[in-house]
């Protein structure tokens, strides 16, 4: 005997409310993304974004496995198939023939199609500066000021993108505590946020990228160096609104660039490095004044410097750092070099006078997030240290 | 216009019933493709949610758009038995589709392997893992979203675990030795008893704690649930609910073939006798039978699998020329796919459907070998022993609460891959909360161990 019921004419809306598949697939795709997040060094050293500009970075990855006690894989398999084939016979292995689709709960999911995420860059650098600390770049209260709409208390009048509703509802419960018979909302209930012009103290920072181009930088260090730069300024960016970034490439002689031509600079010839703190130390007299505005500095290079530059580029770096809150170097030792190299002397002759300054070494794409990491968890704590001091 | 083949339904059933077949009744139900696919994918209408099945399910989306493959209906066995069709299937489609059905429902209501199950309460299947889905919302509600996902990862991935022989209620084992049955009472033994100096009792009156467990142990999933030192009891619960969908699972499983055959032999069979049904309808009927049951692509030469289809539908035909309806009765009755395989995949038949055994190389070229009969059905049958799982039972438990888990490489002469086995220890330990290990053979077939511990994690 059969019963029937439902109705086969109109499919009834209720599976179409929601779709357990699609819920354990994004699901799927929450996890695929913590995964990759946990990546991030790879995926921030995938260099090519700087260069095609797009707000995006396309990881592959397969489908998540659903781990099963599975036996080794073994070089060689049998199977049972079905055809014309007689024995002997040599079957190319693109003829995999159907696949029918079986039911129950079988199969296991190795191997599935390769699925190509995007991520932006801005989830990216999301992630990368959650735990980062940023450097609290120092409010220096200068002459410069700049107006800014600030929230201001509250009318009954108002445009109705500013509507309170929080505060309106308020004011119809007190209103109808009064008359219970009251109808729920008039006009007067309603509360609109006002705006009024406040002046603010400008806080303004100036970063410095330089990077050292000359012939004994390599195209691949001078990648690594723009990953670092990539990132670095991306995150300033986003935190700050008023932010002066200065990009200078040097070889014996120095030059400013543009953002877009400085992630394209290479060069050629030796490396004198005090040009290049001289062209630093130069803009910053010219452009930014140190008591209103703070100034860091990143430098990259190999580590090679003309000896007899030594004393010069000393002179001019202690200048640098005197004027900054902080000077950074990234060596960029992508060969084997030793680690007491020129640059790195330099550096470490003016943090011994207590002038805040520090380095780390970049040796290949996954040290990247690590020297972000090194540069904004120091800085931020002698930032916060000396806030204390200095605070606005 | 849809609703017709609803009309054909009682004339349909009074012919099948005239010709022998016996079910429980069935309630039909059409539903979107979406929802058949789910249906595919979980292998219930409702179930716990997880995110191995969201990956499942987007891999089977592309199949389907791909054309590679298409789901006519679901049937789930029970009393009553309830029958998903695809919202998409046209008229001629839904009469095979209803005939097809018939046949899976009188399949299900007698085939042993069915019974027992039922037996064991699976003809409630549906509403019982639909409260178990409904438990676990409640326990993500009450522990948290990750916490659940974590024993479910445990839970789903020893999924294949069960003992179908020790069925699903069990009680815990004995926890000590039963006593030795005491000696022969002769009068020797009674006059030496009575000897100054020796013992009153006899030895087997101290009660001795049984190893644990006393034999190896298969259900994973019950030992686990049964057994974990500090396990909590919602816990517990995810892991027996898994395990009754596995027993659930298992007759479905190790039928499939029979199953399948069975109820194509009855669609095609009902249909050719129902002079009721329009000749339009019957030839698109036939034609789409005609695509269930082929044994490759119709722009293939040459398939390296078998359908299951088409393998199962010409043995019973054979089996119903040879014997008649009610010798294929029995055999539907008493038989799985081991047995029916094994005892009716003749070598003739074998050659009629062209079926072959091939060797693949990794990456390599696909090698025909020569003909076999025995190990054509061996190879057919390898990947159904215990879902397709390796052998891996529980070993010991020791006294610290470590977990020693022990894969017999007997059958396959291959150790386990320890990777994947690492990973799935990860999982298990999370339960477990003591160290889990592992014994397997490696490469050149030593015995290694994979330990994993939940204090190093």
């Amino acid at each position: 005997m059969t019963t029937t019921s439902g109705d086969s004419t109109t499919v009834s809306g209720w599976y179409e409310l929601f779709s357990r598949g699609s819920r354990d697939w994004l699901r799927h795709s929450e996890k695929i993304r913590e995964a990759v997040r946990d990546h991030l060094p790879q995926i921030v050293a995938d260099s090519d974004i700087i260069n095609d500009g797009s707000r995006t970075v396309r990881v592959p990855v397969r489908m998540l496995e659903h781990y099963r006690f599975r036996l080794r894989a073994d070089s060689e398999s049998q199977g049972v198939g079905q055809g014309t084939a007689k024995p002997g016979d040599l079957l190319g292995p693109a003829n995999t023939g159907n696949k029918q689709g079986g039911k129950g709960n079988g199969g296991t999911e190795r191997g599935g199609p390769e699925l190509l995420l995007e991520f932006k860059v801005d989830d990216i650098i999301e992630w990368m500066w959650e735990e980062l600390k940023l450097p609290n770049l120092q409010p220096r209260i200068g002459q410069s000021e700049e107006a800014e709409w600030k929230r201001e208390g509250w009318d009954r009048r108002g445009a109705r993108s500013r509507l309170d509703r929080r505060r309106s509802v308020k004011e119809s419960v007190k209103r109808r505590a009064l008359d219970a018979s009251a109808p729920a909302f008039v006009d007067e209930d309603l509360r609109y946020r006002q705006l009024t012009r406040r002046r603010q103290p400008a806080v303004r920072a100036a970063v410095f990228f330089l990077l050292d181009v000359s012939a004994s930088m390599t195209e691949a260090d001078r990648q690594l160096a723009k990953t670092f730069y990539f990132w670095v300024a991306a995150g300033l960016r986003r935190e700050y609104r008023t932010l002066d970034i200065v990009f200078v490439a040097h070889t014996t002689e120095a030059w400013e660039f543009s953002e877009a031509d400085f992630f394209k600079v290479a060069g050629s010839g030796g490396t004198v490095a005090s040009t290049g703190f001289h062209k630093v130390n130069e803009i910053i007299k010219e452009r930014f004044d140190s008591s209103n505005c703070n100034v860091y500095l990143f430098y990259a290079s190999d580590g090679d410097n003309a000896v007899d530059d030594r004393e010069q580029a000393r002179l001019e770096l202690e200048g640098i750092a005197r004027l900054s809150r902080y000077a950074g170097y990234v060596e960029i030792s992508s060969g084997l070099r030793n680690s007491h190299s020129e640059t790195s002397k330099l550096f470490d002759a003016v943090t011994s006078l207590g002038l805040p300054s520090g380095r780390c070494t970049i040796r290949d794409s996954n040290d990247v997030v690590t020297a972000v990491r090194h540069f904004f968890t120091l800085e931020s704590q002698a930032a916060s240290a000396d806030a204390a001091g200095v605070g606005p | 216009m849809k609703a017709d083949w609803r009309g054909h339904l009682p004339r349909l059933e009074d012919l099948a019933r005239s010709l022998g077949l016996d079910w429980s009744p069935v309630i039909f139900e059409a539903v979107p493709d979406s929802f058949m696919t789910e249906i595919a994918v979980y292998g219930l209408p409702v179930r716990m949610p997880h995110w191995s099945f969201g990956a499942r399910y987007i891999y089977q989306l592309l199949q389907r758009h791909m054309g590679y493959s298409r789901l006519f209906e679901v049937v789930f066995p029970g009393n009553p038995g309830r029958a998903y069709l695809a919202a998409s299937n046209g008229l001629a489609d839904n009469t095979l589709v209803a005939a097809h059905v018939l046949g899976h429902a009188d399949f299900s209501k007698n085939n042993l392997l069915f019974r027992r199950s039922q037996d064991q309460g699976s003809e409630h299947i549906i509403e019982h893992a639909a409260s178990h889905a409904r438990q676990i919302e409640c326990d993500i509600e009450a522990h948290g979203f990750t916490a659940v996902e974590k024993v479910l990862d445990a839970a789903l991935s020893l999924e294949q675990y069960i003992d179908l022989d020790r069925g699903l209620r069990r009680e815990r084992y004995e926890e000590y030795l039963s006593p030795k049955p005491s000696p022969v009472d002769d009068s020797f033994r009674s006059r030496f008893a009575t000897l100054d100096g020796e013992d009153k009792l006899p030895l087997h009156a101290r009660r001795q704690r049984a190893p644990l467990p006393p034999h190896p142990e298969k259900d994973l999933l019950w030992f686990i649930a049964t057994y974990a030192p500090e396990m909590e009891s919602w816990e517990r619960d995810i892991f027996l609910a898994v395990r009754e969908e596995s027993f659930y699972f298992y007759p479905v499983y190790a039928t499939q073939t029979m199953n399948e055959g069975w109820a194509s032999y009855w669609h095609a069979r009902l249909l050719r006798e129902a002079d009721f049904i329009p000749q339009d309808t019957y030839l698109d009927a036939i034609k789409c039978h005609s695509d269930v049951v082929r044994p490759v692509a119709a722009e293939e030469q040459i398939a390296l699998s078998v359908n299951p289809y088409h393998l199962g539908f010409t043995l019973w035909e054979e089996i119903i020329k040879q014997g008649g309806v009610n010798a294929a009765r029995q055999i539907m009755r008493e038989d799985d796919d081991f047995s029916f395989l094994r005892n009716n995949l003749t070598r003739e038949l074998a050659t009629d459907m062209g079926l072959f055994r091939y060797k693949k190389q990794a990456n390599g070229p696909v090698k025909v070998l020569a003909e076999d009969i025995d190990e054509l059905r061996e190879t057919l049958l390898h990947d159904k022993y215990n879902f397709g799982a390796p052998r891996v039972a529980v070993a010991e438990v020791r006294s610290d609460g470590t977990l020693v888990l022990e894969h017999n490489s007997d059958i396959d002469k291959r150790g386990l891959d320890i990777e994947t086995a690492r990973k799935v220890l990860a999982y298990v330990t999370h339960v477990w909360r003591r160290p889990v290990i592992l014994r397997t053979i490696d490469a050149s077939a030593k015995p290694v161990q994979v330990l994993a511990d939940p204090a190093a994690a």
